[in-house]
């Protein structure tokens, strides 16, 4: 790669993250000032939350199960026979703190992102978003908005109520197939899991719907050239908002302290 | 009055308008047209703000828009309607909502008012009772007529008509024709319609402009057109393949 085309790839990616920036910033102040677009924000609660349900469900369920299976395996090898319910603070920690957010982001990224950047990409192709700016109606606050805050307010719920189906499943791998003290198994979950444990999985996973609203919602403002575009912007849309979720996921998990 | 002043507007390096210059009146009917790609739709989006110039003026009633902000430009707006070559229905809504959408933006009226007045501009290009249809169980000259509903709601000045009678059938493109002037005759508003149609143009124009290699070349009665002696415009009024027109 000689040194135009290294330039050619800086410019071009402080222009993404230059338009990224200004969608981010007139959604949040769109957030912050009137009129509401109500209705869209009651239609996307409903989208982004009650629709990603069952999804959340399978994948908390089979992911506490697995967590809870190498924690036993864990347990079992390295401390001994016996040990296995002191698994239970680490499942549920593990699960709340970083697990259940980043499969519940991951799971609503390729749900709902690519279908925010299908159905607005779609609008943008058929002049609908044009249609939108004629008749006086700003897409962000029309289209955006609605979308972002209802991924920051559903992600949190969606990842709290996977965190209790996880929870549960890795109890029961733990204590009803691998026949765990279920007594030991709850006492010691409850006395060295804390509150803010869940707390800080909610902060991740309101920043994670602020991701997939974005990219979605830019990927879809930008879409051109007809189908084949609207299947490159809900692609784009998948990868960047995974890749980001993974990397904010670590940053967020530096930055938040352990307890409180 | 429209008049737009040197307009020039590139894409990447294509570019699309070389200095257009053009004066609609109040209450005539102009038409754009041109071939495919020539620029036509980038220049009625200039009106609206839906693409802003690289230079040049437009100047709506002597004020001119091109310097507004969005803000400011919203304004304007309110004095545009357009009907898009797809009719740009929004497919979420039902055609009534669809139709109430501009009146929501635009206006005080209460909910039942916005209601009735939808109904009314609905009656006023011929449908009735479908009210409640989504727009993908309508045809194609149904959308027109609803994306025409939609645009004449909130009562405008000034309607552009992106490409009417392309996509439905010659008698539909008749009737959207037919509604075109009536929309003038009723309503009195100023009309600017781009087309390659040429049946259709001679229908509807109190003025022709012929818009060739991003700039216009000619202006005229249709029987000013009909009779202009540039070769360009008679190889596309008369659909000729063999002419001066390049790049088709």
């Amino acid at each position: 790669m000689d040194s135009f085309q290294k330039k050619s790839l800086f410019f071009f990616f402080v222009q993404q993250v230059g338009e990224v920036g200004i969608i981010l910033g007139q959604t949040f102040r769109g957030i912050f000032t009137r009129p509401w677009e109500k209705k869209n924000f009651v239609h996307q609660l409903e989208e982004v939350g009650v629709r990603s349900l069952p999804v959340v469900s399978l994948t908390a369920a089979f992911g506490g199960l697995v967590f809870g299976l190498q924690t036993y395996i864990g347990f079992h090898r390295y401390i001994g026979p016996g040990s296995e319910a002191y698994g239970g603070p680490i499942i549920s920690l593990g699960l709340a703190k970083e697990l259940i957010p980043i499969l519940v982001g991951l799971m609503v990224s390729g749900r709902v992102g690519s279908s925010m950047a299908a159905e607005i990409g779609t609008m943008r192709i058929t002049e609908q978003v044009d249609a939108l700016v004629s008749l006086g109606a700003d897409p962000i606050r029309y289209l955006v908005v609605p979308r972002a805050l209802a991924s920051i307010v559903m992600l949190p719920c969606l990842t709290l109520y996977g965190d209790i189906i996880g929870m549960f499943a890795g109890y029961f791998y733990n204590t009803v197939l691998m026949g765990v003290n279920r007594y030991i198994y709850i006492r010691n979950t409850l006395l060295y899991m804390e509150f803010w444990d869940v707390v800080s999985g909610l902060i991740k996973a309101a920043v994670f719907g602020a991701i997939i609203a974005i990219i979605g919602c830019w990927q879809g403002l930008k879409t051109e050239a007809g189908a084949a575009g609207v299947g490159r912007a809900t692609t784009r849309t998948v990868v960047i908002s995974s890749i980001l979720i993974l990397i904010f996921n670590f940053f967020l998990s530096k930055a938040l302290p352990a307890n409180l | 009055m429209i008049q737009i002043v040197d307009l020039h507007k590139s894409f990447g390096g294509k570019k699309v308008l070389q200095g257009v210059n053009l004066t609609i009146n109040r209450s005539e009917t102009v038409v754009i047209i041109g071939q495919s790609g020539s620029g036509k739709s980038i220049l009625i989006k200039h009106l609206i703000g839906l693409i802003r110039p690289d230079k040049g003026q437009i100047y709506v009633d002597g004020e001119e828009i091109t310097c507004l902000n969005e803000e400011a430009f919203s304004k304007v707006r309110r004095k545009f309607a357009m009907l898009f070559q797809g009719a740009a229905l929004f497919d979420s809504l039902t055609v009534l909502e669809n139709v109430m959408f501009g009146l929501k933006k635009y206006s005080d009226y209460s909910s039942e008012e916005i209601k009735e007045k939808s109904r009314q501009a609905l009656h006023r290009v011929g449908l009735r009772g479908i009210e409640n249809l989504m727009p993908h169980e309508l045809s194609g000259g149904m959308k027109k007529r609803v994306g025409l509903a939609r645009a004449i709601a909130y009562q405008p000045e000034i309607i552009l008509y992106d490409e009417p009678s392309t996509g439905i059938d010659p008698i539909r493109a008749d009737a959207i024709n037919d509604l075109i002037n009536q929309m003038k005759k009723d309503l009195e508003v100023t009309s600017i319609v781009i087309t390659h149609d040429i049946v259709s143009t001679y229908k509807v124009a109190d003025r022709i402009a012929m818009l060739y290699q991003g700039k216009i070349i000619e202006t005229g009665t249709p029987e000013e057109i009909r009779d202009s002696p540039n070769q360009i415009v008679q190889q596309f009024i008369t659909g000729a393949a063999e002419g001066p027109i390049e790049n088709w």
